[in-house]
């Protein structure tokens, strides 16, 4: 499979990339890691006329903490999110997810900009930065704006993001030491997208929840923050019946497609399994 | 010919450098079994799945056949062609696969060779859910991959100079 022709643009600097993305309009398309749009562009259901590969820009690269967040450059792959001691150490969340993302091969050259922006809703990164309450740099003609993770999406592909803008960064706002975490995923095999998958991070204090966010990866054609089910269980100890009133307000906003990962009522129950095992993970893990 | 203009790419590949004028639109695989003629990279699922058309690249193991030559320009590649000893004798993966027949068709091997590389440099003594994990971007259709396992076992083994002592299944 061949893709089709395009004028190949190797910017060094944002300012160049946005530069070549507003001449060109929707005809331009960004290059990260690539292991979305490449197979689209074989496949012809995406055909730009210029790729802007964005991997000569340094600025953006690198994980750094900045007063109380995180900030991942957009071109940061998921190898090196898993590598990095200071995401060990501060959002230890960010490496199980990215663990369970593809495989290997496609993990040193996947980045996490690449796979909030794409607006894919099977990508697991967004449904985690809703969760975590991030928020995207992106610098467009105009300047640079900040967009929130639970603002971003709008429907399949479909996000805030402007053609001639491009995410330059996540930042992140660090949880509070000793915060429980867990994404649990479903999925047919190895590298596979999501059947249904779930984000959370609580702290906890006194054997209840004192905070809980909560997101849903690929039951919706966007990622779901889930805000109903983190006002249930917020205050709670997690007892049974609490998990299982903030299970059903989470399995109500889901919108499964039905597809080769199984028809939409079980994608919502497996939704609903996965909040409860990332939960009882979550609890477990969590210091008071 | 295409109006596109074509884009200069400078690879060392094997230990050889290399000079080509390529279209933007070519692949790394294509740019490496037709320009270079290193047919051990093979073309399988070409959608990032199947991960036969894995090299190394920069230390790193891509799949070929999701990116583009020009993405790859200043790299340093190696291929299966590139694997054995200097003096032409093989090198502990290759007789690893050998003596644990981890092979029986034969045409994932060279992405798995590639794969288990970069994976015992980052890794040296991995242990077998480790291998597991490690080679889940490349799928084999003969084995069910337990003796490619021990083929990885084995090689591990005598990179670390010790022997090991299982035999193939």
């Amino acid at each position: 499979m061949i893709p089709g022709e395009f004028t190949y643009h190797r910017p060094s600097t944002v300012a160049e990339a946005v530069a070549i993305l507003a001449s060109h309009g929707d005809e331009a398309r960004p290059l990260a890691g690539g292991h979305s749009i490449i197979p689209m562009m074989k496949l012809r259901m995406a055909a730009p006329e210029h790729l802007i590969d964005l991997s000569g820009v340094a600025d953006l690269k690198g994980i750094r903490e900045e007063g109380g967040a995180i900030v991942i450059g957009a071109m940061t792959t998921q190898h090196e999110l898993i590598a990095s001691d200071l995401l060990a150490s501060k959002l230890p969340i960010i490496r199980e997810t990215s663990l369970l993302i593809a495989d290997p091969q496609i993990r040193y050259l996947g980045t996490i900009g690449g796979n909030v922006a794409n607006g894919d809703p099977g990508n697991d990164m967004p449904a985690l930065m809703q969760c975590l309450n991030a928020s995207y740099k992106v610098v467009g003609p105009n300047g640079e704006r900040e967009i929130a993770a639970r603002d971003f999406y709008e429907a399949a592909y479909f996000t805030a993001l402007a053609p001639e803008e491009l995410v330059t960064a996540v930042v992140i706002p660090v949880p509070p030491a000793g915060h429980g975490f867990a994404y649990e995923k479903l999925k047919r095999k190895v590298g596979d997208y999501a059947t249904a998958a779930a984000a959370v991070v609580l702290t906890m204090s006194g054997g209840s929840v004192s905070s809980c966010s909560v997101a849903l990866t690929n039951v919706g054609d966007t990622p779901l923050y889930a805000a109903e089910a983190c006002d249930i269980l917020t205050g709670s100890t997690l007892d049974a019946d609490t998990v299982n009133r903030a299970v059903a307000a989470a399995e109500a906003i889901t919108r499964p497609a039905s597809d080769g990962r199984g028809p939409a009522e079980y994608r919502t129950k497996m939704a609903g399994v996965m909040l409860r095992r990332a939960l009882a993970r979550a609890a477990e893990r969590a210091n008071g | 010919m295409s109006d596109i203009e074509q884009v200069p790419v400078t690879l060392t590949v094997n230990g050889k450098k290399v000079q080509r004028f390529v279209e933007p639109r070519t692949l790394l695989i294509h740019f490496l079994r037709e320009e270079l003629n290193l047919t051990g990279p093979h073309i399988g699922c070409e959608t990032s799945h199947c991960g036969v058309c894995t090299v190394e690249l920069n230390g790193m193991s891509v799949k070929s056949c999701t990116m583009f030559a020009a993405q790859a320009n200043g790299a340093e590649i190696t291929t299966i062609e590139g694997m054995a000893n200097e003096d032409g004798t093989l090198s502990a993966l290759q007789e690893g696969f050998r003596q644990m027949h981890g092979l029986q068709c034969g045409f994932c091997t060279p992405g798995m060779i590639m794969r288990a590389h970069v994976l015992l440099k980052e890794n040296p003594d991995p242990t077998e859910q480790e291998i597991r994990m490690g080679i889940s971007g490349n799928l084999c259709r003969c084995t069910g991959y337990q003796n490619i396992v021990k083929a990885i076992q084995y090689a591990a083994a005598k990179l670390q100079g010790r022997d090991f002592q299982e035999a193939a299944e």
